[in-house]
């Protein structure tokens, strides 16, 4: 066991590299004199040849890169063009409050999701069934950005019940900061569980249709506990890989929403970012988008061991 | 065994029970009547779509969604079970009637412990403690000849053979001490020592607990052997009823004597050659092995020797069977000697030349005048090609035959296996004995000097099965091709081969003519297969049938 | 089996109006798209104009029709571009096997560390935002899926005794490829094809949305709802018909995907 996740944390390293480099390659590509790009639209002759010497323009590619990487790893991803704040720390406050959206919403789709699809499974082809099946593909079909704003609209400008705009940190006045989050978590539930209950419930048929769920039930035992202790584990792989897939979609499908909601997230920072031409703060986020993501996975890979004991042997 | 009170009210009364699909769309079993005696081993005798599997399901209402009872009673215990809801059909399941099922690889739950699944069933239906339980889990299991029982309540299922499996299964059930046993197929994908060891087993402890069995099987020799009395299925309905081996022996019913007939029997051997004459075949001291399983983080185990140091001479028009258990290396060798499996040492002469280490025009010269036929009809052949066309496609490296030429052939091949005006058929379009017959077809087309046929009948009915080992007999016969016939089941090889070859793990234990290794057997290996395999019908004989005469009239 | 009826039924109906209309819009809509009218603003939906105009005077059903074609457009290039490159770089990893397999996944899962839109947004930046630009992003974006599916269901069609059976025949490599093979990969990504025409038009209409995506003033459902906003109150019709469109479309993909993938599931096939 343990050396699989030995292994599988091993395998990340070179991910990692090669996400590095693809980034990388990517702002170099920008058209553009990078120079220019780092330092913004104002600076002067002078900064502009002192930046060159120190980014080492001069060097072979392969040098840029290593001094680049070198800087990163130690957490120096430059300075923001627009408001000279240093790029890590502005990311990572405003990945909180994405995370804090995204996280939520995505437990409890998936607490709503797992059962939903599990009883649609369960009792398939009945109505039960084809009133979750059709809830959830009504559900998938909405797109966030639609489905936020008519909830905005409703809850927001015609009820006046929750506020427009603005966005208060949940840190500093829980109630105040909850009405400005309960909206766009809402919408991504109303969203993901879609999706989710779909996943949920074709693994459960499969699981359904193997024998020793049958085994099971010529033993005498209750159905409930078959559904519980026999078919739920076994289903739940599948859904957690899409859980995964979803989680890592949202990192970057939240700039919709956050736009939406007016809420200062990292989504909002990476387009904003683009719009202002700040290079160093978009290639922060995409290097730090990209690595959550694979954190994500391994997260999810090692979770995988604690419902099938037959992964770690693979 | 106990003779069974046929005086005594039966365990088990199935009256005029009555099946349907879908609503009424298709009727599964028709009026089926019979009756299970106390501590009696009957058997239920039928092949693919008898209905034998669904009217054993129908007594614990384990019918799978879309097909349900319609009709008759089904009395337990003085008792119509079919009137009870889910909820009341709990205690009857377990502790009433007990229930093993085929594929021992997904009848156990994967993600949970032995122990945990086999208390399971303890704690539902008894008060006993913990305690108990454990030691009543350590007590079974150690009656079913699993070593190390306390090892074994903390692994997981995927950690056992399937053998084991099967047999953890049968301990589980039987804890529970049953009236009565339904078992469905239980040793059918389980090679054949392990298939005696599991059945003798279930006989041992339905013995001790008094426990009456139902056994569904579509093999006549474990009815021979194990069942007291039998009742055969045809499309739904009884056809008949009877004591074993009365019932074996003098069939009142054309499809019961159809289903004995069917059974492998011993021919005449055939004369030896005038000359003695060259192998086309030799091997000579062949290896093949696999890398091992990884251990730790860099290291892996030592490689597993799968085959080691083999030789083997096969002649010109010889039927060659290779027999041996799971694991005995008998599959490897026949890919190995075709070039599809890759081995490491060692000489494959054919016709003289070494084909081993060849390069790809003399691969593809022994290429051309080789052949397998593969174990399972369904995945043989391309789903998206019709029966001409995967017919004719071993025809291309032939430029000497024109299109007219080869239509020809196609047909030629196709009237001799018996599927003329099925060419334009899909894969999916035909039954299992029909594409097993395509597979041979599309093996013979270029008239090949020697096939390798692995496991051809293994996954057929029973009388496809005699079916197309008529055929292959026939055809053999007529065309005189050497033949390397892969089998476990040594009754069909008793039937069909001139020599039989024996190996177990990666080695040859013995060989010789039929005759002599089934009547006296030399190595222990070769005794414990013939044990194993059931042959009710072993001293029959029967002529050789005349070459010309086609098999399909 | 009655509820597949109803699916393709529905999903096609949707799918075919939208196809209709685009094909249509392509050539000819009610009003100019583009035919600006600052006198006749913000009209709620009237006999003159079925669905209302926006704050530049603008027909709304003929701007809703264009960005119909436009997004239909984008999305189909997008989609043959991915499945194609996808295709090719799949059976060559999935078949060759060794270092170009090696390689080429390394590649892969580079491109699949970047999650959704990632990708697509960075590309957009180097190749600016129109039309080609777009397609470009979106099929890097979902070229990896594909890569990953093919060379999967590869992998698995090589084991099928029937591939080995073509060797044994004595026919080439490339050849059993071409002839056993890739008709047999045609199922999986018929179905990934399909779903990816959702995604895709999703996709873009995000992007559309977030100012990144087809510019204005050629209309896009995403920015159509993007310059609905200041409107929210005022001019109700301009948030709804856009995103009203949006999910119409993926409903009907989302049905005719179900019953495509329930019609091609080889578990269907009696034995």
């Amino acid at each position: 066991m343990l050396a699989y996740l030995l292994r599988r944390i091993a395998m990340t390293v070179p991910t990692l590299l090669l996400v590095s480099i693809a980034v990388f390659t990517l702002m170099r590509l920008i058209p553009g004199d990078p120079v220019q790009l780092m330092l913004g639209e104002g600076a002067d002759p002078a900064q502009l040849e002192l930046a060159r010497q120190q980014m080492g323009l001069d060097q072979p590619l392969v040098t840029q890169y290593v001094v680049w990487l070198r800087h990163a790893l130690t957490g120096d991803l430059g300075v923001s063009t627009t408001n000279g704040l240093a790029v890590l720390p502005l990311i990572w406050e405003r990945f909180h409050v994405s995370a804090v959206i995204v996280l939520t919403a995505v437990a409890l789709a998936s607490l709503i999701a797992v059962p939903a699809g599990l009883v649609a499974a369960w009792r398939k082809d009945r109505p039960t069934d084809l009133a979750i099946i059709g809830a959830a593909t009504l559900m998938l079909s909405v797109p966030s950005f639609w489905l936020g704003l008519l909830l905005l609209m409703f809850f927001g400008q015609y009820l006046h019940w929750l506020p427009v705009v603005g966005y208060v940190p949940m840190s500093e006045d829980f109630s105040q900061g909850l009405m400005y989050v309960i909206l766009p978590i809402v919408t991504l539930v109303l969203v993901e569980t879609g999706v989710l209950t779909r996943m949920s419930r074709a693994s459960t048929i499969e699981v359904l249709r193997l024998e020793y769920v049958t085994h099971a039930r010529a033993k005498g035992v209750p159905e409930s506990q078959v559904l519980r202790r026999h078919v739920l584990p076994n289903a739940f792989n599948p859904t957690l890989t899409m859980i995964g897939l979803i989680l890592g979609h949202l990192l970057s499908g939240i700039a919709v929403l956050e736009t939406v909601f007016t809420l200062p997230g990292l989504g909002r920072l990476m387009i904003d970012s683009i719009f202002a031409r700040d290079y160093p703060v978009l290639q922060g986020c995409l290097l730090f988008t990209a690595c959550i993501y694979v954190v994500i996975n391994l997260i999810v890979d090692m979770c995988y061991p604690l419902f099938d004991p037959r992964v770690s042997v693979q | 065994m106990t003779h069974p009170n046929s005086s005594a009210a039966p365990v088990l009364s199935v009256r005029h029970l009555k099946i349907d699909l879908h609503g009424g769309a298709q009727t599964l079993v028709h009026d089926l009547s019979f009756d299970v005696r106390p501590g009696e081993f009957l058997a239920v005798v039928g092949e693919s779509g008898s209905g034998k599997t669904m009217a054993a399901r129908a007594i614990l209402q384990l019918l799978p969604p879309g097909i349900a009872q319609s009709g008759g009673q089904i009395v337990f215990d003085g008792e119509d079970l079919s009137t009870r809801d889910v909820k009341a059909m709990r205690p009857i399941r377990g502790p009433g009637i007990g229930m093993v099922f085929q594929e021992p690889m997904v009848s156990l739950n994967p993600v949970h412990r032995i122990g945990e699944q086999m208390a399971e069933g303890l704690r539902m239906h008894t008060k006993l403690s913990a305690a108990e339980i454990r030691a009543r889990c350590l007590d079974m299991l150690r009656r079913v000849q699993i070593a190390d029982p306390e090892r074994c309540l903390h692994a997981y299922p995927h950690e056992f053979s399937g053998g084991m499996r099967q047999r953890i299964m049968l301990a589980s059930v039987m804890l529970l001490k049953p009236h009565l046993l339904i078992a469905d197929e239980p040793t059918t994908a389980l090679d054949t020592l392990s298939q005696r060891e599991v059945l003798d087993l279930m006989v041992g402890l339905a013995k001790d607990q008094g426990t009456a069995v139902l056994l569904i099987t579509h093999n006549l020799g474990l009815v021979g052997r194990y069942a007291q009395r039998a009742i055969v299925l045809e499309k739904g309905k009884l056809v008949e009823t009877g004591d074993v081996p009365a019932i074996l022996v003098d069939p009142k019913q054309p499809y019961t004597r159809k289903l004995v007939d069917a059974l492998p029997r011993r021919q005449a051997a055939k004369p030896a050659p005038a000359a003695p004459q060259q192998p086309l075949v030799q091997v000579r001291g062949l290896c093949v092995s696999y890398p091992g399983a990884r251990a730790g983080f860099f290291k892996r185990h030592a490689p597993v020797q799968v085959i080691d140091q083999l030789d083997l001479d096969i002649h010109p028009g010889e039927m060659v069977a290779l027999v041996g258990g799971s694991g005995s290396g008998k599959t490897t060798l026949g890919r190995a000697i075709l070039r599809l499996a890759p081995s490491h040492a060692g000489q494959i002469l054919f016709r003289g030349d070494d084909v081993r280490r060849a390069d790809r025009a003399a691969l593809h010269r022994f290429r051309l005048a080789c052949q397998l036929v593969f174990q399972d009809p369904f995945s043989s052949l391309d789903p998206r090609m019709r029966v001409q066309e995967i017919v004719a496609e071993p025809l291309r490296h032939l430029p000497a035959l024109d299109a007219a030429a080869r239509g020809k052939r196609v047909h030629e091949t196709l009237d001799e296996v018996g599927l003329d005006g099925l060419g334009a058929r899909y894969p999916h379009e035909l039954s299992g004995g029909q594409r097993q017959r395509v597979a041979i077809a599309r093996a013979l087309v270029r008239r090949p000097a020697f096939v390798v046929a692995d496991e051809p009948v293994s996954a057929l009915d029973m009388t496809i099965q005699a079916q197309v080992l008529r055929l292959f007999q026939s055809l053999q016969a007529h065309h005189g091709f050497a033949c390397l016939f892969i089998s476990h089941d040594l009754a069909a090889v008793e039937q069909i081969a001139d020599r039989v070859v024996v190996m177990e793990r990666g080695r040859i234990v013995e060989q010789g003519p039929r005759d002599a290794v089934f009547d006296q057997p030399s190595h222990a290996y070769t005794q414990a297969l013939l044990a194993a395999t059931p042959r009710p019908l072993a001293s029959l004989a029967e002529s050789v049938p005349r070459p010309s005469e086609k098999v399909f009239a | 089996m009655k509820k597949l009826k109803t699916h393709t039924l529905v999903g096609g109906v949707l799918i075919g109006v939208l196809l209709v209309l685009a094909l249509v819009a392509a050539l000819w809509t009610p009003y100019n798209p583009l035919g600006i009218d600052l006198r006749g603003k913000l009209q709620p939906p009237s006999a003159a104009h079925w669905l209302g105009t926006d704050e530049f005077g603008r027909d709304v059903a003929s701007r809703a029709m264009r960005a119909a074609s436009t997004s239909c457009l984008i999305a189909l290039l997008t989609v043959a571009l991915a499945t194609a490159v996808g295709l090719v770089v799949g059976v060559l990893a999935g078949f060759v096997r060794g270092w170009t397999d090696r390689v080429l996944m390394a590649f892969n899962d580079t491109l699949l560390a970047f999650p959704g839109l990632l990708l697509a947004l960075g590309v957009m930046v180097i190749v600016g935002a129109n039309q080609w630009g777009i397609v470009l992003a979106l099929s890097m974006a979902y070229a990896p899926s594909v890569v990953r599916v093919v060379r999967g269901t590869v992998l698995s069609l090589r084991e099928r005794e029937y591939v080995e059976a073509s060797r044994m025949i004595g026919n080439g490599e490339i050849y059993t490829m071409w002839r056993h093979i890739l008709p047999n990969c045609v199922a999986p990504v018929a179905v990934l094809a399909t779903s990816m025409f959702g995604w895709v038009l999703l996709s873009e209409s995000a992007l559309s949305f977030l100012g990144l995506g087809v510019p204005p003033p050629a209309p896009t459902w995403g920015n159509m709802l993007s310059s609905a906003r200041p409107y929210m109150a005022s001019a109700v019709w301009l948030c709804l018909v856009p995103g009203l469109c949006i999910a119409l479309t993926l409903l009907g993909i989302n049905l005719l995907g179900e019953s495509l993938r329930d019609r091609l599931d080889p578990r269907t096939e009696k034995s």
